[in-house]
């Protein structure tokens, strides 16, 4: 595997794996970076706390032997980086499903 | 005995939904797309949370969840992921109804 980094390497696999959405689906999400922020900040928030939350309350733990150390506002900067990437991996992969199936209203046809 | 991340990861999913179904009322729920979405989000879920749980990079307590795993990853991760992921997509359909903006 990738020693210290592994975590941070899973993560840029996320992103590197969901980067085609964008680039040939046309997902638009990079490119709506407002919108974007919109739907990230809040979550990051909000789950970054969670995970807060349980790491002292003792949830869950993170190996050192495949993350790096390093800590940001009490938790490993890999976590931080997760609430950022999952989200965005999930918008990408939700605005590409929306280009490829076309909305339909209650009536069936075809909006 | 219910662990506490059993019950938060419990409460995450009901917060999520009614979050969709009483303030941002985007439709989500009805919309078909959003399950296609899940679904596939679902599988690469369980694919990072093997990477995750299987070493294991991440460990958990285990009087802290039910017992049964998926891909090494207690089911409450599930949940967890459904929150995080509805939220999103909510949200994201939320700015694009306030500002006429489209999908």
């Amino acid at each position: 595997m990738f020693g210290r980094a592994t975590y941070l390497v899973l993560m840029a696999a996320c992103l590197l794996v969901t980067l085609p959405l964008e680039l040939v689906l046309k997902a638009g999400v990079y490119r709506r970076p407002r919108r974007w922020l919109a739907a990230v900040v809040p979550v990051f928030l909000v789950f970054a706390l969670w995970d807060w939350v349980a790491v002292r309350r003792g949830h869950w733990t993170y190996s050192p032997r495949w993350t790096t150390g390093i800590e940001l506002l009490g938790l490993p900067l890999e976590e931080l980086v997760f609430f950022v990437v999952v989200p965005t991996c999930a918008l990408l992969t939700y605005q590409a499903v929306v280009r490829l199936m076309p909305a339909r209203d209650r009536r069936g046809a075809p909006r | 005995m219910t662990g506490e991340y059993t019950l938060a990861a419990a409460c995450g999913v009901i917060a999520a939904v009614l979050l969709e179904l009483l303030v941002l009322r985007t439709g989500l729920f009805r919309d078909p797309r959003y399950w296609v979405a899940l679904a596939i989000i679902a599988c690469f879920q369980l694919l990072v949370n093997g990477v995750l749980t299987c070493p294991p990079i991440v460990s958990y307590d285990p009087t802290q969840i039910l017992g049964p795993r998926i891909a090494c990853a207690p089911v409450e991760d599930l949940g967890f992921g459904f929150a995080m992921v509805t939220t999103t997509i909510a949200l994201w359909r939320r700015t694009a109804s306030t500002r006429g903006g489209g999908p």
